[in-house]
């Protein structure tokens, strides 16, 4: 017998509050940041920052997906790694570059898709199918580049353009960064898919049996994420000008930092696409306030992991 | 030993859960104490065995005013609340769970598992149940998991029990066992006081019976002297007429056919139809494999062999995306891991089957959504704030709601309902059948999975029996003949067909 009252206590999830920690510390830290250091307030460096994080956030909406339905993708950096260097390649190869950034961003389909497979009919746990992935994948790219980078990719418009060009004078990235954050907030709360995600990370057999296809479910979102890796991927290849093998390498952890900082619960289920670009942007005001401060890298790190704590707790206490 | 609760209030957060109850246990007997869903039974409980603490009132054991300020003083006394929810762990043994917390030690404090598990089998055996003690708890019953829970209680030399639901997911076997481990103890001076739903079994066993009614007591009868319709009155204040509504049905064509369906190793050769407006009651043991003959008809399960017929035409179901589209709901038997998000709002649990209806090329109509789950709301009374409360703040009557108003919207042609009214209380469980009435006088085929005996056979047309992954024969119910002795001879022969008998 379930008592009604007991459940008064209970906390009521409002999810227009869910990431308002999150959004609390970014102000805070913008704030800190603005008015230690007049570089940091300066626009340029407003817009330098979002153009960073915009990789980030790429990743980290793919990964928002996954997490909603109560999996995780750990294989991002590899399959960014591995198609920017296939992409190279095939630039160098004298493939036309639209084409090439293309062909690989069907590619990361694929490549998204395969763990996906892993999980639904492979029926592995998310985190061993992805650490599969993310181990061959990574491999792949190693072989594949002989451990070495590819550069000389020429200057095409389009190659370039999608990392270190302006439109209306904001970053082409910072454009890429809100095309797809208003493509998932679209889909996750306003199509029938959205309540698809959030059903099958909230209650996997009810929603099965509620008629959900959720292995169908599933593959999508990490056919989705494999997508936005590789749109990072292109990114950073235009922005270094070559393909680096080991590029990407723990950046599947900076992406689940973000979401986590965005309110989302890491067993699926509830969550905010928004919520993860507060956490993108605290990460990017933190690596950037902290660089022009002249922190060393290895301070960012524990005052990074304090931030998330902090966050994240105050998230809970409400 | 004997208990006296007297004036007890308590409130949460402002909210008077019980106003001046009392309770009063005498030595060696059972003590039935019934209310609806929020009466306040559970918290009376767990503030005698000092799981909460009250805001006023007094309680003394054997004359003397006590104050448990934890379970474990209340079990020192020989106070033992046995929950309904299993508080086992399934992943170590049953000695190991008998044991937890009090393990034995040799002398060099090595763990004597020989002698915990002498000491398990004695008990079982005074107990007279057959439970392996070496098995892991997880691979027991319910029921077998419960006997377990008793017997440590017993350990620990109890001398009142206290049990929530027993029985709600307990076999008929189990059951009987039971009652004859409660009857056994009262014998030897062992109290219980028994919290149960199931009324009949109240007048099976109990000697008293004490009603709490919105967290205040209503009075406390000698079972003798009181009667069924008495004690729902006095639990839910009013008459409530029928408890199984009459239905005014034309039992049209026949909706569903299933033909020779079987699972190898759960159930085999499964043959029965369903009319329209027609109630298909289905009866069994627990583990007979009637829950798995309707998940390998909605396609949650697949099947072997066998076919499926919808209004005569074959199809193949796979998948509950499939058996949705045919027109078939499924009320599962358990809603709160099945049925319900149970974190989730009303609007989004109602939506979730429907997501077709409220939607266009994939994009949510609010509109759409909204009126839908009003109109839910209001058509089965749905008691909440509104249509954004979170399900697991609904009493269990209205979750079940949510979920019949799930599929009520799909416009099925053929609804399943696993217990439908499992943990429901009476009031709750009258606007179930109400529910499954109008359902069926609109022409939908249903077909009723359910425990309860008198349910079965006050809302089915016919009865299935199932016996060990078969049909053990389909029984015609003279629906409207409410006469005791028509609803003797059913259950008399549901029971023989559930157990391997035949019928003359």
């Amino acid at each position: 017998m379930n008592e009604k009252i007991e459940n008064k206590n209970r906390v009521k999830t409002n999810s227009t509050l869910q990431s308002l920690g999150s959004l609390i510390a970014l102000a805070g830290l913008v704030i800190i940041f603005s008015i230690i250091s007049s570089n940091f307030r300066s626009i340029n460096n407003i817009l330098a920052l979002l153009k960073q994080a915009s990789v980030n956030a790429l990743i980290a909406f793919g990964m928002t997906g996954v997490i909603l339905t109560g999996g995780i993708d750990l294989s991002v950096g590899s399959t960014l790694a591995l198609t920017s260097m296939l992409c190279a390649a095939m630039v160098r190869g004298d493939i036309p570059p639209i084409l090439a950034m293309l062909i690989v961003l069907l590619l990361g389909l694929g490549f998204g898709s395969l763990s996906g497979i892993l999980v639904t009919k492979g029926r592995l746990q998310p985190f061993i199918a992805t650490l599969i992935t993310m181990t061959v994948f990574r491999g792949i790219t190693m072989i594949f580049s002989n451990g070495m980078p590819m550069s000389n990719l020429g200057e095409d418009p389009f190659l370039t353009g999608i990392g270190k060009g302006t439109l209306l004078l904001i970053p082409v990235p910072v454009w890429v960064m809100i095309v797809m954050f208003a493509l998932f907030f679209f889909v996750l709360n306003k199509t029938t898919f959205g309540r698809r995600i959030y059903a099958t990370g909230s209650n996997e057999k009810a929603a099965r049996l509620a008629g959900v296809n959720t292995n169908k479910t599933k593959l999508i979102v990490y056919i989705a994420s494999g997508f936005t890796a590789t749109l990072a991927g292109l990114i950073l290849l235009s922005r270094l000008g070559s393909a680096q093998p080991t590029i990407g390498t723990g950046y599947e952890m900076d992406a689940i930092a973000a979401v986590a900082l965005g309110g989302t619960s890491m067993s699926g289920g509830r969550g905010k696409i928004y919520g993860t670009l507060i956490g993108v942007i605290i990460i990017a005001v933190l690596n950037n306030g902290l660089n022009i401060m002249n922190v060393s890298s290895y301070y960012q790190d524990v005052v990074k992991g304090i931030v998330i704590l902090l966050a994240v707790l105050s998230d809970r206490n409400r | 030993m004997r208990i006296s609760m007297k004036g007890i209030n308590k409130s949460f957060g402002g909210n008077p859960v019980l106003r001046n109850a009392q309770f009063d246990l005498a030595d060696g007997e059972i003590h039935a104490l019934v209310g609806e869903n929020g009466a306040g039974k559970s918290t009376l409980m767990k503030i005698l065995t000092g799981v909460y603490k009250r805001d006023s009132g007094e309680i003394f054991v054997d004359g003397k005013p006590v104050n448990f300020s934890h379970p474990k003083e209340a079990e020192a006394s020989g106070i033992v609340f046995i929950y309904q929810e299993i508080n086992a762990m399934p992943d170590l043994s049953v000695t190991e769970n008998m044991f937890i917390g009090r393990e034995i030690q040799n002398r060099f404090g090595v763990l004597d598992q020989a002698e915990m598990e002498r000491q398990s089998r004695q008990i079982f055996q005074r107990l007279g149940v057959q439970i392996p003690v070496k098995k892991t708890m997880g691979e027991l019953s319910i029921g077998q998991q419960q006997m377990v829970e008793i017997a440590r209680a017993l350990m620990v030399n109890a001398k009142v029990l206290i049990l929530d639901e027993p029985t709600a997911a307990m076999t008929l076997e189990e059951t009987k066992i039971l009652f004859h481990i409660l009857g056994d103890l009262k014998k030897k001076g062992v109290s219980s006081i028994y919290i149960s739903h199931r009324l009949e079994e109240i007048f099976e066993i109990c000697d008293r019976v004490t009603v709490l009614r919105d967290g205040q007591y209503i009075g406390t009868n000698r079972i003798t002297e009181t009667d069924m319709n008495n004690l729902i009155k006095m639990m839910i204040g009013r008459e409530i007429g029928e408890r199984f509504p009459v239905r005014h049905c034309k039992i049209g064509k026949t909706v569903l056919q299933v033909k020779n369906l079987t699972h190898k190793g759960i159930f085999q050769d499964v043959s029965f139809n369903v009319r329209a407006g027609e109630v298909l009651g289905v009866s069994g043991l627990m583990g007979a494999g009637r829950t798995e003959i309707m998940q390998a008809i909605f396609g949650y399960l697949p099947h072997d062999s066998g076919n499926l017929y919808v209004l005569g035409k074959r199809v193949e179901i796979h998948s509950p995306e499939q058996a949705k589209k045919l027109g078939i709901g499924f009320i599962t038997e358990d809603r709160k891991t099945e049925g319900l998000m149970l974190q989730d709002t009303i609007q989004k649990n109602i939506g979730l089957p429907n997501l077709e209806r409220i939607s266009q090329h994939g994009v949510l109509d609010a509109k759409k959504d909204a009126k839908m789950v009003q109109s839910a709301i209001r058509d089965l009374s749905i008691r909440c704030s509104g249509p954004t409360e979170m399900c697991e703040n609904l009493s269990g009557g209205n979750q079940q709601k949510v979920v019949f108003a799930k599929w009520i919207f799909i416009n099925p042609k053929i609804l399943i309902l696993d217990e439908p009214t499992r943990g429901v209380d009476i009031g709750a469980k009258i606007e179930i059948y109400n529910i499954i009435n109008r359902l069926a006088e609109n022409g939908v085929a249903i077909i009723m999975v359910s425990s309860e005996l008198p349910e079965i056979i006050g809302m089915s047309d016919r009865v299935m029996v199932v016996h060990e992954g078969r049909i053990a024969g389909i029984l015609d119910n003279l629906s409207g003949d409410n006469s005791t002795d028509h609803q003797k001879v059913m259950q008399e022969n549901i029971m023989i067909l559930a157990t391997g008998g035949k019928l003359e």
